[in-house]
């Protein structure tokens, strides 16, 4: 499958047949580079798939192209689920994959965007993805461009207080051809989010900043499907979707698993996880 | 040893005189800056600026006032500015962000660091209020380790302008080239210095004078601090040369090496801490490559304080007469140890 802005996936069925596959990448690069982050990389795979196959416009023959869509993983730790997508779009050959973290590899541990075209800017120090969506969308409003903006943050990330920043200056200067997504797995390294640093009510925290906000189910791609929908239906303000994810889903034995977090699968959890994926 | 101040006189008369043919009263750098930004803005429609609630300060309201559409005001929030002209810079724009010295380096480094730096966007960073003279605000608002903190960065370019005249040419120079820039510009009026023809090169010092005897390397107000110092020692019959080093990163190697090599002692003068400045760049490349004694004049690792900037100045040892005294207490050393 080699798709481009003509090539979208609307199709349920096919969505979710794809994010098993970006599962299966995921743990077979995290497993073959030996470290990297588990948990949060399959957490927030059904939301980056619909995302990048059912909404986003891009030509990744041509990562530069203006009118594209923009895609900023905030969350930068998730790296492999974003190196899985763009390999799966085409971006690079598939065997790249295998390079993650290594020397002078374009798939760095955290997305960087001078290595790899089509990351289109370095994260991995939390709370800094909001801003930069802001700054390019405000970019493109001024150029008339009508591309929209996507960033996937962790609920944990949202303790950063520059996201808050962030949140306010989006409201402010009404952009509303940003979409947030809060990947709201409940768990961070130390611990349960709400046992670290107590960031609920999530729902209205960013009601009151200003924001259209949307609550799914973040593996429910229907629900994800219509909340994209919605997200771009709406006009006056940013909007941001609040998915209740499971860290590691789609592995059992990764499932809310805090351990999990920034832990490869060894060679035979990879095996028994493989089975998992392809029997469910 | 008189032919030597003779020549040194007359290269210091040579360039009071040029001062003086220029008749203009001192500026600030940083109204300079309101008004090239301005300027620039009428050209090219690709100039955004971005200001943290300080825009009448830094001036950027110049530029606020006549593209209303294409400036941001981010409200007290420097780290979610730093990531908005990120944002703008890979949207084709050129940012100019601006703030107070302090908070532009101090509040936002990492921001800085990831989406500035390390995304290599192009971001000009333009933060005035940099060092002591900021005056009676004090400590909290004088930054002095705004160009160590920058310095360390892969990818800046750092810019200390040492004049209105030269701060102009700076920031249209930095509007065509490609890359991350920090620009620190200051609060308080200062004299012209540069030549009227001069044209600014990122990484080309402005060597005023070649001294036989000590050179003196400086960067920002200090410059106007080290031609007054020639002057006084030229007095002594000391032949003292004045280097403007305005680009602190990449460091004119070549300049160094020459006056290093004719005076054989360097004396470096900053308005910012002798810890990872112009100080420790000269030093640093100094000591790798021709090793000659440097003395460092600037704020020896402590704090700056309150009061009128030109007390301050005293107070914290940046005027010419310290670095006269400066260089006379090297010469006397250098001479013992030879002894």
């Amino acid at each position: 499958m080699n798709l481009t802005t003509k090539g979208k996936i609307t199709d349920v069925h096919d969505l979710k047949k794809l994010a098993k596959k970006i599962r299966l990448r995921v743990l077979h690069m995290l497993t073959t580079a030996g470290s990297g982050h588990t948990g949060g990389s399959l957490s927030a795979a059904d939301v980056a798939v619909a995302i990048y196959f059912s909404k986003m416009n891009f030509d990744p023959k041509n990562p530069l192209w203006k009118e594209r869509d923009r895609f900023i993983l905030s969350k930068g730790h998730a790296a492999p689920l974003l190196y899985a997508i763009m390999g799966e779009a085409g971006y690079f050959p598939l065997e790249t994959l295998n390079l993650l973290r290594k020397v002078e590899s374009p798939l760095q541990g955290h997305p960087c965007c001078t290595s790899l075209p089509g990351i289109e800017v370095s994260t991995g120090s939390l709370g800094q993805g909001l801003s930069v969506a802001n700054g390019m969308a405000l970019g493109l409003r001024l150029d008339n461009n009508p591309a929209r903006v996507y960033c996937i943050m962790g609920d944990g990330e949202i303790q950063e207080g520059q996201v808050w920043e962030a949140a306010m200056t989006a409201a402010h200067y009404k952009i509303d051809t940003l979409c947030a997504v809060v990947d709201n797995n409940g768990l961070q390294i130390d611990g349960p989010v709400q046992k670290i640093m107590g960031i609920a009510p999530l729902h209205d925290k960013w009601a009151s900043f200003g924001w259209h906000v949307i609550d799914v189910n973040g593996h429910n791609m229907e629900q994800i499907l219509g909340a994209l929908d919605e997200a771009e239906r709406t006009k006056g303000k940013p909007t941001v979707i609040i998915a209740k994810t499971t860290k590691g889903k789609g592995v059992s034995f990764f499932e809310d698993k805090v351990e999990y977090h920034g832990v490869a699968p060894s060679s035979e959890e990879y095996e028994k996880a493989v089975k998992e994926i392809h029997n469910a | 040893m008189r032919e030597k101040s003779q020549q040194s006189a007359v290269s210091n008369q040579q360039s009071a005189d040029r001062m003086q043919t220029a008749e203009r009263k001192p500026k600030a750098t940083r109204d300079e800056y309101g008004e090239v930004l301005l300027e620039l803005g009428k050209k090219r429609s690709d100039i955004v600026a971005l200001d943290a609630d300080l825009s009448c300060s830094t001036k950027t309201n110049k530029f606020a006032r006549a593209f209303p559409e294409r400036f941001f005001n981010m409200g007290i929030a420097e780290q979610d500015m730093i990531g908005t002209a990120a944002g703008l810079a890979l949207t084709g724009k050129i940012p100019f962000a601006s703030t107070f010295a302090v908070f532009e380096t101090g509040r936002a480094w990492d921001q800085i660091r990831l989406t500035v730096c390390y995304s290599n966007t192009n971001v000009k960073l333009v933060a005035t209020h940099g060092g002591i003279t900021v005056g009676e605000d004090g400590a909290s608002h004088q930054a002095l380790e705004d160009i160590a903190l920058m310095r360390a960065l892969p990818n800046m370019t750092v810019i200390v302008p040492a004049d209105a005249a030269e701060t102009a040419s700076v920031i249209k120079t930095i509007t065509d080239y490609k890359g991350p820039v920090y620009v620190r510009l200051g609060r308080a009026k200062v004299p012209y210095i540069v030549p009227d023809d001069y044209q600014f090169e990122i990484g080309k010092a402005l060597v005023l004078h070649t001294g036989k005897d000590v050179n003196i390397v400086a960067a920002g107000i200090m410059v106007f601090a080290a031609i007054r110092a020639a002057e006084l020692l030229a007095k002594d019959g000391i032949d003292a040369g004045v280097i403007n080093m305005s680009t602190i990163k990449p460091l004119d190697g070549a300049a160094l090496l020459k006056a290093a090599r004719k005076s054989k002692l360097i004396i470096t003068a900053e308005e910012h801490s002798i810890i990872g400045g112009l100080g420790s760049a000269v030093s640093e490349f100094l000591s790798e490559n021709y090793p000659v004694p440097v003395k460092r004049i600037g704020i020896r690792d402590t704090f700056g304080c309150s009061g009128p900037s030109d007390e301050l100045l005293k107070f914290h040892g940046l005027t010419a007469e310290d670095i006269v005294k400066t260089v006379l207490n090297s010469r006397k050393k250098a001479v013992g140890s030879k002894q």
